[in-house]
């Protein structure tokens, strides 16, 4: 005992000289660092304190805008799983096939197709909108990105949901009848925080997506981020309104996914001693 | 102008649109398919890149990857879109002060969905890497193989079929991707839908008919795809 526990796995040494892979690394990290060092010159040399005292607070509400979107179009896209994710583990084929179908053309249609679909398709039916009563959502641009979200990311979380309570054994359902419990209590008690660790990191993912994604709401005329780095590109052909909303949306991104990586470590303390 | 009927709008020729995007359905596959392979070859380089021993090495495709599955395609097509040409310009000047520079939409389109494309396929190869078992390099070495040997006979073919599943998901959301290219102006699917759509003031049909092609073609890709498994399958049972 004592003595396997001495041996220890050490790493490698490491190679000395310059190895053909080092050589090849430090080459590209060159060309990053010159890229970046690039970036950075272009924005100090292109530094327009009037571009940015009038750019900046369009950004700002931009940013708001995006993450309004997001933000309704998960919560909504979630409550919408739900039902579809029933339909995808229900034994009824007609259920079942209704919710395949409907994951199947969400997941299968690019979003740009999906928003165009809702924003110019529905828009052109105004007169039928408007007896129902209905064109008020319709003719807003914004309402119309929420509803394509909302309806394409409730695809994707009830595969996710679907994948993550499959995941946990059947015999936490047996156990959980065998003491008396109802199928709701179950769910909510035994299978909904078991399933929720793995599907942590799927959401997270399917976050990071949507922000990316919200970006295409510019095409339709909705000022969000990118909509403003459009406008500002087409007031001012100046390419630094890209590279700008370019590192707000990395910046964001990768807090997010930092932030995931964070909560998924905390979460499953328990699970690793 | 009279109202026309459905079947004439969905006629081929010239009344009608669906010559118009059955052509630009063939844009669309012949865009992700020139994609394909040079992601694929990259994906492959920045996977291994990862995997090495080297910490500048895998510091190098990290960066890469980092930057492009965090900017949104929309923003990186943009970027490449409209700063190619000046980034061209200023280099160009240095030779021939009048020449000036027009970015292909095609080719724009096909470079940023390789980067996007790559960036995913790099984190499948590398978890496929990590699925080979030591041994595999180690049983190689003691054969006496080179490197490069063992990579292409030893490596590769198993590789390829752990990795098949995931690439088949990043050909999909590639295939998808495409249509953002439709906003820089290439002709592709969306493109032509949208024409006839503005043109004949019926957006919810000719959205919808993108939309089917779209799925005709991930439906296509599916068939493909078990096809090949299939064969993968064979090949690995008559071993």
């Amino acid at each position: 005992m004592s003595v396997t526990a001495t041996i220890v796995e050490r790493p490698p040494p490491q190679a000395r000289g310059w190895p053909r892979s080092r050589l090849i690394g430090y080459a590209l990290v060159g060309v990053w660092f010159a890229f970046g060092l690039g970036i950075v010159a272009y924005l100090v040399f292109a530094w327009n304190a009037e571009f940015f005292a009038k750019y900046a607070p369009a950004y700002l509400k931009g940013l708001g805008v995006t993450l309004s979107l997001v933000a309704i179009s998960m919560v909504l896209g979630a409550v919408l799983s739900i039902p579809v994710a029933y339909g995808r583990m229900s034994k009824n084929h007609f259920l079942s096939g209704l919710a395949y179908c409907y994951v199947y053309f969400f997941r299968g249609t690019p979003l740009l197709v999906q928003t165009f679909l809702v924003y110019y398709g529905l828009g052109s039916f105004r007169p039928e909108l408007q007896t129902v009563g209905l064109w008020w959502f319709f003719r807003e641009a914004f309402y119309c990105g929420v509803f394509a979200f909302a309806l394409n990311t409730a695809a994707y979380q009830a595969e996710i949901l679907r994948g993550a309570i499959e995941s946990v054994p059947r015999g936490q359902w047996e156990g959980a009848a065998s003491l008396g419990l109802h199928k709701l209590q179950t769910l909510r008690k035994i299978i909904l925080p078991q399933a929720l660790i793995v599907a942590l990191r799927p959401y997270g993912n399917e976050l990071i997506l949507m922000i990316k994604a919200s970006a295409i709401v510019a095409i339709i005329t909705v000022y969000d981020l990118m909509g403003q780095a459009k406008l500002a590109f087409a007031n001012s052909f100046d390419i630094q309104a890209y590279i700008w909303v370019a590192v707000v949306y990395l910046v964001i991104v990768e807090i997010l996914r930092h932030a995931v990586e964070w909560i998924e470590r905390r979460i499953t303390i328990h699970l690793h001693r | 102008m009279p109202s026309q009927s459905i079947w004439t709008l969905l006629s081929w020729g010239p009344d009608g649109w669906l010559d118009d995007i059955a052509y630009g359905a063939v844009v669309t596959v012949t865009l992700a398919l020139a994609t394909l392979p040079i992601g694929l070859a990259i994906g492959f380089f920045i996977a291994l890149g990862k995997q090495s021993e080297e910490p500048s090495l895998r510091l190098a495709a990290n960066v890469y990857t980092t930057i492009f599955r965090g900017l949104p395609e929309l923003v990186t097509l943009f970027l490449f879109f409209f700063g190619m040409p000046i980034l061209l310009q200023h280099l160009i000047r240095y030779f021939r002060p009048e020449a000036t520079i027009d970015v292909n939409g095609f080719v724009a389109g096909m470079i940023v969905l390789a980067l996007i494309f790559s960036s995913y396929a790099s984190e499948v190869f590398l978890s496929a890497f990590r699925a080979i078992p030591k041994g595999q390099y180690e049983g190689s070495y003691a054969l006496g193989l080179s490197n490069w040997q063992t990579m292409r006979k030893v490596i590769l073919p198993q590789l390829l079929r752990i990795a098949f599943p995931g690439l088949e998901n990043c050909w999909l959301s590639l295939l998808k991707d495409t249509s953002l290219v439709s906003i820089v102006g290439l002709a592709e699917t969306l493109r032509n839908a949208g024409v006839a759509a503005r043109v004949t003031k019926h957006s919810f049909l000719f959205y919808s008919v993108a939309a089917l092609v779209f799925l005709v073609l991930a439906v296509l890709s599916s068939f493909a795809t078990s096809a090949i498994l299939r064969s993968l399958g064979k090949r690995e049972a008559q071993r």
